[in-house]
């Protein structure tokens, strides 16, 4: 074959060789068809159990600063009663524009065992209980499904962890980082035979053939250039392993600025290193500096048009607890705090029923108590945003959620 | 199988690698140098100050080193070995044992954990491998055991701000033992953590119990009392001791090992024989490994197989390649790296960084990604031409790879491929070879 083909022109003469596109799945061209609304939602799963306690101090709470003895000073005055984490001060422009919000006192229904998996299963599920549903498939791709048009291209799980909350039956595209393929023709034609019996892997590897197309610049090339295939190799990897380390946040969310301002309307990924069990003051500098760099640099790729019609939802699987432990650190709690942001929110406000930090009125005497459900704002957010029914959400996104009254989250 | 790891470690002592003990001296001197460095800012001894981050520094590039090596001995003897199964229990047992370095040096160090406290036992008795794990220093260090005080201690009394960590205990009962549907609670988990206060490392000694950091008193811990006025050893031992023998420890770990080298969704069967002979034999683990390989659903073939985690699929492809010692061994340690480490990484297995303490994801589903499989895919048609010097031909390779059960479609697609190279990466990629048979 000749020099320089380019995915599509292969997929052309796949075609022309009699490969059918239905029966060829390596080889099924993505549907760009026109995306099937207009604004946008980033879901953030922050995970390890983030201190809301700490990233939105209660500091006009008389009980606080006992109970957190080196964890109260130097805060960001936001509205009197609470203060901003100090790490998080990149963040203040953000407040002052209303563009940043906190929801207090909210959890999941998890309760009492306090485990990471367990609790990030249950909050991306979006369900009211652990069973045997849970981990099937995520609120997020149920939504998707509730909206007419959606194809691959409108959701993207990014980065390396499995995004539960976006597994499901609606298609969607998932990145990191960007691989290059190199195969001739012949060679994709022999690899889609191989994978033919086991559908799990042939999926996986057409959205990979494409994907690797997505940036322009993975092309399958020709068997004619034997260096290729080890060059592609080994500049990926080196891509994608010598990044310095702590830098692939900044990776996620271009990659995530870049896409929402195209078909995209949906993208989900993870942020972690949220689990302070000691030493908090020092071990929550890195995913605090990672969230403040993710969010304005959302707002900074986006443009203010585009990001006028974001809505970024960042969540976590549970708080902490109220007191600092004997190592400087906090242990799994139960009421946390949401990080809401974008230019279609009401913001510069902290949302939420406040129940208070005497111990009585601690849920077992040692964490906030929930005062409400992460996911009832989650739906009024996709209310308000895509204009699902309550209905809808109450039954088919979270079902058995009763989201109580309106909000008035967005602008 | 079974009766080859009765047998000795031929692997262990064929291809060493130290045990974290041997390890601490240079920990100590690492600590050291810092001292010297922190002593030398306060007197503003800018010379002193240099000289220690010099030293500092040689350590850290000297022990990264050590790392690769570490790594290369790992991957030679799953290579070289004709008891494969050891090599993958080891692998199994690490990662339920998931325990991180989260300093420098430490960082580096977690395959000599792995070969002090969980090597040795696992053709014996997982209570003695639990006691292993829960008194070493590395686990000790991840789940912040090494931080905790009794809040009534002795030395409590004195610095009113040590206090409790419930990190260890927690995870001990929702991972490595009971299993999150255990039923524990948090009572268990706070009486749990006051009982394990006191265990402790220094670089200097290793492992040791502090009766004076440890909470005094009776614990409650599933309904049972432990402990007496004096905090003791014994006291931990026991409640490990009744944690390996209840019912709901039998049956996670079961689970655990049917589902890593079964199925994602063992039958039940299968599990519930597992967990007897667990039971019956206060956790033999040669007993129960036996439970399962003579089980009939552990051979069905009614679903496919496991997909190989990306560490055993590299190693299998190395060995089903031919790659042998000789050149393993020549390789230098930035080949290595960009050959094997690196390519992991991208597959989704950074070399002994799982994300969390509940180590790597067993579901099929977690591998097979896009981006997995680009990875796995690069791999298999780029690194076979950088470790050999021919490359054989496809089509006697997809014998050599898959035997006579390999399928029709891959030897076909072996037979037709235009270059050796796509052969060869289509027999490697191919679902036969991803999946364990």
């Amino acid at each position: 074959m000749g020099n320089g083909l380019t995915r599509r022109q292969v997929l052309w003469r796949a075609g022309a060789l009699g490969c059918s596109a239905a029966a060829s799945p390596l080889l099924t061209p993505l549907s760009f068809a026109s995306a099937p609304w207009d604004n946008r939602l980033v879901a953030i799963i922050l995970r390890g159990g983030m201190d809301g306690l700490d990233i939105c101090r209660p500091v006009g709470d008389s009980e606080f600063a006992g109970l957190r003895p080196g964890l109260s000073e130097g805060g960001v005055p936001l509205d009197g009663f609470f203060e901003l984490h100090p790490d998080l001060a990149d963040l203040e422009p953000l407040w002052q524009a209303q563009e940043l919000a906190f929801v207090h006192a909210t959890s999941t229904p998890y309760r009492d065992k306090r485990s990471h998996f367990d609790g990030q299963d249950l909050l991306e599920a979006g369900t009211a209980a652990l069973g045997s549903s849970v981990g099937r498939d995520g609120w997020l791709n149920r939504m998707l499904a509730e909206v007419p048009g959606a194809v691959a291209e409108t959701a993207y799980a990014i980065g390396r962890e499995e995004m539960l909350l976006m597994a499901g039956a609606a298609p969607v595209s998932g990145w990191w980082p960007d691989l290059d393929i190199t195969l001739s023709a012949q060679g994709l034609r022999l690899l889609e035979a191989t994978l033919r019996d086991d559908p799990a892997m042939a999926e996986a590897m057409a959205q990979a053939v494409l994907l690797a197309d997505s940036d322009g610049s993975g092309v399958i090339a020709d068997s004619d250039a034997p260096g290729a295939a080890m060059t592609a190799m080994t500049g990926d990897m080196q891509a994608a392993t010598s990044g310095k380390p702590g830098q692939a946040h900044l990776r996620i969310a271009e990659f995530t600025a870049r896409k929402l301002r195209e078909e995209t309307r949906v993208a989900a990924f993870s942020l972690s290193g949220w689990d302070s069990h000691s030493n908090q003051a020092q071990s929550l500098r890195r995913p605090l500096r990672q969230l403040s760099q993710v969010l304005n640099g959302l707002r900074d790729g986006l443009g203010p048009n585009v990001w006028g019609k974001t809505t970024v939802i960042a969540m976590t699987e549970f708080g902490r607890t109220a007191r600092i432990n004997g190592t400087g650190g906090t242990d799994h709690g139960t009421g946390g705090t949401m990080i809401l942001a974008g230019g279609a929110l009401r913001g510069g406000r902290v949302l939420g029923h406040w129940p208070g930090l005497a111990e009585g009125d601690l849920h077992a005497r040692r964490d906030l108590m929930p005062t409400s459900d992460v996911r009832s704002w989650t739906a009024w957010i996709l209310r308000e945003s895509f204009g699902l029914s309550q209905e809808r959400l109450e039954r088919e996104v979270f079902p058995g959620l009763d989201m109580g009254s309106a909000q008035g989250i967005l602008r | 199988m079974v009766s080859r790891l009765a047998g000795e470690d031929e692997m262990g002592a064929r291809f060493p690698i130290p045990e974290f003990s041997e390890f601490l001296p240079r920990f100590a001197a690492f600590q050291e140098a810092r001292k010297a460095r922190k002593a030398a800012r306060r007197d503003g001894d800018a010379a002193a100050v240099r000289d220690a981050q010099d030293a500092l520094r040689s350590m850290v590039r000297e022990v990264r080193r050590a790392q690769t090596d570490w790594a290369r001995q790992t991957v030679l003897r799953r290579c070289e070995t004709h008891d494969g199964f050891r090599e993958r229990l080891v692998q199994f047992w690490g990662d339920h044992f998931t325990a991180r370095g989260k300093a420098p040096l430490l960082r580096e160090a977690q395959a000599l954990y792995v070969e002090e406290s969980i090597r040795p036992h696992v053709s014996g008795r997982f209570g003695e491998m639990l006691y292993a794990v829960v008194t070493s220093p590395l686990m000790l260090h991840y789940l912040d055991q090494n931080r905790s005080f009794g809040p009534n201690s002795a030395i409590a009394q004195r610095k009113p701000q040590a206090g409790l960590n419930e990190n260890l205990a927690r995870e001990l009962l929702e991972l490595h033992t009971l299993g999150v549907d255990g039923s524990y609670g948090q009572n268990d988990v706070r009486a749990l953590a006051e009982l394990l206060t006191g265990l402790r490392f220094t670089a200097e000694q290793g492992f040791r119990f502090h009766p004076k950091l440890a909470e005094p008193g009776q614990a409650t811990v599933l309904g049972k009392r432990y402990g007496g006025p004096e905090p003791a050893l014994s006291d931990i031992r026991a409640v490990l001791d009744d944690l390996v023998r209840h019912p709901a420890t039998a049956r996670h770990i079961a689970r655990k090992l049917a589902v890593h080298f079964v199925a994602d969704q063992p039958d039940p069967a299968l599990v519930a024989a597992m967990a007897a002979r667990f039971s019956e034999t206060e956790g033999d683990l040669i007993q129960v490994y036996e439970a399962m390989l003579s089980h009939p659903a552990a051979w069905r073939r009614d679903g496919p197989g496991n997909v190989k985690q990306p560490l055993a699929f590299v190693t299998s492809g190395l060995r089903a390649l031919g790659v042998g010692q000789a050149h393993l061994r020549r390789m230098d340690r930035r080949g290595f790296h960009q050959r094997l480490i690196a390519p992991m990484e991208v597959m989704g297995q950074p070399w002994q960084e799982p994300e969390g303490p509940d180590g790597w994801a067993e579901a099929d589903s977690h591998w097979i990604t896009p981006q997995g499989m680009a990875a796995r895919l690069q791999w298999a048609m780029a690194a076979p031409r950088l470790m050999l010097p021919r490359l054989p031909d496809p089509r006697d390779f997809v014998e050599h790879a898959l035997g006579s059960e390999a399928p029709e479609t891959v030897r076909r697609a072996a037979g037709a491929s235009e270059t050796r190279w796509e052969g060869v990466g289509l027999v490697l990629i191919s679902p036969a070879f991803q999946r364990h048979g």
